[in-house]
């Protein structure tokens, strides 16, 4: 019988030997995530988080459920083309836009409107893909959010290079991703959290899993044990929230932001949440989900769970609710009056952007454009 | 090796000198990363090793591992991640190793380099330079030898340039990364290591000029980038034959200079369009429609196509037989309707 001896072995007798490395093995234990979700309302967290957090979460999620609501009816009135909801998303999409400070940044994706609102872009300026003007109504500089991101988690390469640059810069500034359960199939997914891993980028990852792409459910999505162990791989940790929890989320993201902002690297964090609505109002959830889970859900409202962490604590008084129901409507209100007449487009537009310059080419077809328009109108003017 | 151009002193060489198109792109990448702060190269490989075919040699040596940054292996990754630094304010380069291994970047070069500043309405321009050797010739295994202008040529958004000389691999280098809008700059690969001589500080005729290579006085070869030297090549075996051809050089496929092609074509009334990837739905298709249609009254003959065949990229040792060479575009010149 042979006994393999490594002692004279120059790279097996090396501890935590490997190719290539410069550092011995990582240990994966700190970077798993816990077994189950971090929660906070209903436990002692919420009886020590500050009151006006809390008030502040509920207000800004009446607000966001309300928007939610009047969006969704703009879609029935022909007012927007499209709306993504993200009823029963609430609490991910305030406590994203409230764990960032005003020098970070935020990518959306095109189901993060209200998480783009909650930032403090109009809400005619957040809308206008969903509408079907413009396809981004902001200036993503000033506002320091990217234009919403409908091709599924390529935006996340884009906040690990923008945090690159930030950190090289010596700049105080972290950003946040936000992604779904179905976008951490995407190559982009895995190519974003390696790269930000391997450039010890200050970004955090925000996976919104409610459940379903469109019609497809986690089980058919990942096999992994949840999709913040994903994060292990990459050598960053992972850490997985009740994402209906709106103190848990702000908790977990604001640690994470810091963590970034201190040096400490990214952080994948997936939330537990529930898409309450269709995949949009083109979509029939009925036909891939039973009533029975959606009222399950329903019955775990970001909402509800809030007031009844705030009634635990005394904080639910009449000025509140009414405060709350006020902004809201505020909100509804002034979004059904923007969006009452129809937008005012330039048609010549379509070729302002293309380039810095337009090429020959682009001038030319400007003027057959043109032309059709004079035509037009000389018609429309007989 | 070095790139850099040395005096016996070791001092870098200023002024005329001869050269490959190697070290000058070498020297456009230094001298632009020297000029401006917010210029950084990315890739693979583009470090220590200093690219695969050394274009980024003594980059990291001379900028730092920040400014030239050794990339994992993920093209996407890569090119996603010069988009963010664009938005931040850097001036990113990107190496793609080779042409083929672009493809799985195109999602993040199609939806958003070329698309950033028109869906922004101009907010958030991309001053992104995605260098890419392209073409064949050099006797590679399959995937390293795909022309794949036409994909970048056919998304609005992107300015498509190609160098086919030493003296513009400099200058349109050196321009393309100071360009405001995102430059999909493809290097000839079997061209790199050709030697010329040039002078740095002489400057080219900028993006969106093409250059008349050669004159002549019975039709007109118009080309770019690997096809150029071949094209030289055929316009002098022409003479025995009894024709005096033009050569004229694009330079870039996007802006396309419809200007300058439409003059020399309308002067000379014969033309033939040569690249060397396939035919169908190439950057010919589009070159010899829009001549036709500019200039039929001036036309003796058809415009006519000389290029690659439609068949994925052969293996090396057949590869010849796919490449235009010079017979196969006499063979063309010949079918221009000579006869009175």
């Amino acid at each position: 019988m042979t006994v393999l001896d490594h002692r004279n072995d120059p790279v097996a007798a090396v501890p935590g030997w490997r190719p290539g490395a410069t550092a011995p093995r990582t240990d994966p234990a700190p970077l798993l995530p816990d077994p189950e979700p971090h929660r906070a309302l209903g436990t002692g967290a919420a009886d020590a988080a500050d009151p006006e957090l809390l008030r502040e979460l509920y207000r800004r999620l009446v607000a966001g459920r309300r928007y939610n609501q009047q969006a969704t009816t703009l879609t029935k009135q022909g007012r927007l083309a499209v709306y993504p909801a993200s009823t029963g998303q609430e609490a991910c999409q305030v406590a994203a836009a409230l764990a960032l400070r005003p020098q970070d940044w935020l990518f959306p994706s095109y189901r993060d409107t209200l998480a783009v609102v909650a930032r403090g872009v109009d809400p005619l300026q957040a809308l206008t893909l969903l509408r079907g003007d413009a396809h981004t109504g902001y200036d993503p500089r000033a506002t320091r959010t990217a234009p919403l991101c409908t091709p599924l988690a390529t935006q996340v390469p884009h906040a690990v290079g923008l945090a690159h640059a930030a950190r090289l810069a010596g700049d105080d500034t972290v950003a946040l991703a936000l992604l779904g359960d179905g976008g951490t199939s995407e190559g982009d997914f895995h190519e974003g959290l390696n790269f930000a891993a391997v450039l010890h980028a200050p970004v955090v990852f925000l996976v919104q899993n409610n459940g379903y792409a469109i019609s497809v459910p986690l089980t058919r999505q990942s096999a992994a044990p949840t999709l913040a162990h994903k994060a292990v791989g990459y050598g960053m940790p992972g850490r997985l929230v009740d994402g209906n929890d709106a103190l848990a989320v702000h908790q977990v993201l604001t640690e994470a932001v810091e963590r970034a902002r201190t040096g400490g690297g990214p952080t994948l964090v997936e939330a537990l949440t529930y898409r309450i609505e269709a995949h949009t109002n083109a979509d029939d959830a009925t036909r891939y989900r039973q009533a029975e889970e959606v009222d399950a859900w329903r019955a775990h409202d970001p909402v509800r769970l809030l007031e009844d962490a705030l009634r635990g604590r005394g904080l639910l008084d009449e000025q509140l609710v009414a405060d709350a129901a006020d902004q809201a409507e505020q909100l509804a209100a002034r979004m059904r009056a923007e969006f009452h007449t129809d937008p005012e487009l330039d048609p010549m537009s379509l070729f302002a952007h293309v380039y810095a310059e337009p090429t020959q080419q682009l001038r030319e077809q400007a003027g057959q454009l043109a032309a059709e328009l004079a035509a037009e109108a000389e018609v429309h003017g007989r | 090796m070095s790139t850099a151009v040395r005096d016996q002193s070791g001092r870098e060489q200023s002024g005329p000198r001869t050269g490959t198109m190697a070290q000058a792109l070498n020297l456009a990448l230094r001298d632009a990363m020297r000029a401006d702060k917010t210029v950084h190269v990315l890739g693979e490989d583009v470090g220590a090793l200093g690219g695969v075919f050394r274009i980024t040699d003594g980059l990291t040596a001379e900028f730092g591992p920040d400014r030239c940054l050794d990339t994992p292996l993920a093209e996407a990754g890569i090119l996603g991640t010069a988009v963010g630094m664009a938005m931040y304010g850097l001036r990113p380069v990107v190496e793609m190793q080779f042409d083929a291994f672009a493809y799985p970047a195109l999602e993040q070069l199609f939806s958003h380099v070329a698309k950033m500043r028109n869906r922004t309405a101009g907010k958030l321009p991309l001053p992104i330079t995605v260098r890419i050797p392209y073409g064949g010739g050099i006797g590679g295994v399959e995937h390293h030898s795909d022309a794949s202008e036409a994909y970048y040529a056919h998304t609005p958004g992107l300015h498509v340039v190609t160098p086919a000389t030493v003296a513009d691999a400099y200058g349109l280098l050196r321009e393309s990364i100071a360009s405001d809008d995102p430059v999909v700059f493809l290097e000839p690969k079997r061209l790199y290591w050709g030697k010329d001589g040039w002078d740095p500080a002489a400057g080219v005729e900028p993006i969106g000029k093409a250059v008349l290579r050669r004159p002549g006085s019975s039709a007109v070869l118009v080309t770019y980038g690997p096809s150029l030297p071949v094209c030289l090549e055929a316009a002098e075996a022409a003479r025995a034959e009894g024709w005096d051809l033009a050569v004229l050089d694009l330079r870039t496929l996007v802006p396309f200079d419809e200007a300058t092609a439409c003059e020399v074509v309308r002067s000379l009334g014969r033309a033939v369009v040569v690249h060397e990837s396939a035919g169908f739905g190439g950057a010919g298709a589009e070159i010899a429609a829009r001549l036709t249609e500019k200039c039929f009254h001036h036309l003796a003959a058809p415009v006519l196509r000389v290029t690659g065949f439609d068949v994925p990229y052969p293996p090396p040792m057949l590869e010849h037989h796919h490449l235009p060479g010079v017979d196969r575009i006499l063979d063309a010149v010949a079918r221009l309707q000579w006869e009175e």
